[in-house]
């Protein structure tokens, strides 16, 4: 109890969470859309994706801006989806496969990029390798106001444009038939996947940002049919684990934040399975018992 | 020089096993399996290291193997229960990843594995790092274990080359001909996942997918015929592994990270230039067709 009153009452921490809470809840968003899209594993490559592009941001400037970060995990976040699609549509490799080369070229290059960098001994970048696990704690004010207007954006962008992601989520092809902008409108999505991979890097780390897109959305589609509870139930999972992510590593020195909130996401995403009243493991068995009950009842009844 | 020598060694055996597994993982198109697997096995291995106290290697083979297997067998069990295939890869293999680092990192000071150590691997200081047994020096340990690795892989391939061929082309002609290709499947992914241990201390947990997928990827781009297309995929790895350590050596950068980069280097040139698949070959006949 001491502890939450500590992040209440600590003005840093309290931004830190905010933050936090609003990238998990973004993620959730944008996350469920690319789930529905069945593209869930973008995320993960465009995270392992954005790490040269922060490097060359950083060698380039010379300094830590999350400005410059930003662009240049924008831009090699581009080049990576481009390259996927690129080697899956012009040759016998498959998307997957696809996505498995890029995803590790990209980081390879990104690891020898980290390393000359840290060999040249360069004063800033002692941060740097923060960017593979997330230290939330190390967020500046300015990361923060980053973040928040990344989220808010996103959510923005969300609410105006729900009608039309609603439709090329679930009918592609007939969202095509109205005439609507569906490439347009699918590039929009992946360009807001990247900003949130982009600023959830430094809270979450590379490695694990892509849980954050997955694992809430497919717990929220367990309780679930509708798209509207579900982006709703993504959003909140999302930021429910964000906070307990920058809780616990606040509280436990050396526990880098990215894992504590994916574990979060991945427990929510545990019960949801377990306990869903529909979908649910506990449901589905008991469901099926009765309904064996009365199948065997209804025999002896006719016999 | 000795330390060249050992560096390159270990990079050769684990392009070789990586290179020949890779093949069945592209064409089964798992690759992103692949990926899973070789994060899901830092669990075991912080495990192994807490529990035997040191770098006990067999330990962490156990260990790593058993949550390799695990990994694979709880994604198939979310998919079976109707979850998409690549949300169940995401969500179980970023969970047991989170895991593994929140095991290391509450464990720091007692064990010693860091962060850096698990992703990036230091194939640098391999020839340090030797295995004694019975009080002699036997050599370094990391070659120890991808030598085993690559042995067994080796083994099992030739044994079992037929049952594999069939259940990578056509699992159920397969299991028509009453192939156990569950049995198969996951005798794959065990040599996956103890590849992936053995290969992870040399180059890092994030790498070792680069080189399952990549030189075979580049393989399957310059042939049809899945023997061709391991030989071809061992040379690439082989190729990369060289030609990256030289890069590392000239730039000084992460040895890992270079071997990964020139595989990627070696992929694009095949993906643009390869006799019958690469892209500009394929366009130059495509223009003398339509003239």
């Amino acid at each position: 109890m001491d502890a939450l009153w500590m992040i209440w009452t600590d003005p840093n921490m309290r931004w830190i969470v905010a933050g936090c809470m609003l990238l998990g809840l973004s993620s959730g968003l944008i996350g469920s859309y690319m789930l529905l899209q069945k593209r869930s594993l973008i995320g993960d490559a465009l995270a392992h994706a954005a790490l040269p592009g922060i490097c060359i941001a950083f060698m380039l400037t010379g300094v830590k801006s999350t400005v410059g970060f930003l662009l240049g995990a924008l831009i090699a976040g581009a080049i990576a989806t481009f390259g996927i699609r690129w080697i899956a549509a012009h040759s016998r490799i498959k998307q997957d496969a696809a996505m498995g080369i890029v995803l590790s070229l990209f980081f390879g290059i990104g690891v020898m990029l980290l390393t000359r960098i840290q060999h040249s001994g360069d004063g800033g970048q002692s941060g740097l390798d923060k960017f593979l696990f997330g230290q939330a704690a190390s967020m500046m004010r300015e990361d923060v106001y980053m973040l928040a207007g990344i989220s808010s954006l996103l959510l923005l962008l969300c609410l105006l444009l729900y009608k039309p992601f609603k439709l090329i989520s679930f009918d592609a092809g007939f969202a095509r038939g109205l005439g609507w902008p569906v490439a347009r409108l699918e590039q929009l999505m992946l360009l807001l996947t990247v900003l949130v991979v982009v600023a959830g890097i430094q809270a979450v780390g590379v490695v694990l940002m892509s849980a954050l897109l997955i694992t809430p959305a497919v717990a929220a589609r367990y309780w679930t049919d509708k798209l509207s509870v579900m982006l709703l139930l993504a959003g909140i999972f999302g930021a429910c684990s964000g906070f307990s992510g920058t809780f616990w590593s606040s509280m436990v020195t050396g526990l880098p934040t990215g894992p504590v909130t994916v574990l979060s996401a991945t427990i929510v995403f545990a019960v949801s399975a377990l306990l869903a009243p529909q979908r649910g493991w506990v449901g589905k068995s008991l469901r099926q018992r009765r309904a064996r009950q009365q199948w065997q009842q209804g025999g002896t009844a006719h016999e | 020089m000795s330390s060249d020598f050992w560096i390159l060694l270990t990079a050769i055996l684990m392009s070789a096993s990586c290179g020949l597994l890779g093949c069945f993982l592209i064409l089964r198109k798992m690759a992103l399996i692949g990926d899973a697997i070789s994060h899901a096995v830092l669990p075991g291995i912080a495990i192994a290291f807490l529990f035997s106290g040191g770098r006990d290697s067999v330990a962490m083979m156990i260990g790593a193997t058993l949550l390799g297997l695990l990994s694979v067998f709880l994604i198939q069990w979310l998919r079976s229960s109707g979850v998409q295939s690549d949300a169940s890869i995401g969500i179980i293999f970023t969970a047991l990843f989170a895991v593994g680092v929140i095991i290391v990192s509450l464990n720091a000071r007692n064990i010693d594995l860091d962060l850096d150590c698990v992703l990036f691997g230091e194939i640098a200081y391999v020839q340090w790092d030797t295995w004694t047994w019975n009080g002699t020096d036997m050599g370094p340990r990391s070659v120890w274990m991808l030598g085993f690795a690559l042995m067994a892989v080796v083994i099992l391939l030739m044994l079992f080359y037929k049952q594999f061929k069939l259940t990578a082309f056509d699992p159920a002609l397969a299991a028509a001909c009453g192939i156990p290709v569950m049995l198969f499947h996951y005798m794959l992914m065990g040599l996956v996942s103890m590849t992936s241990v053995a290969s992870f201390e040399s180059v890092g947990a994030i790498l070792v997918v680069g080189m399952l997928i990549i030189p075979a990827a580049t393989a399957y781009l310059w042939t049809d015929r899945l023997g061709m297309m391991l030989l071809y995929s061992v040379v690439a790895g082989i190729a990369s592994s060289v030609l990256g350590y030289g890069a590392a050596y000239v730039w000084n950068a992460s040895i890992g990270g270079s071997i990964v980069t020139t595989a990627g280097v070696l992929f694009v040139l095949t993906f643009l230039l390869s006799p019958r698949h690469g892209l500009l070959l394929r366009k130059w006949r495509q223009r003398r067709l339509a003239a």
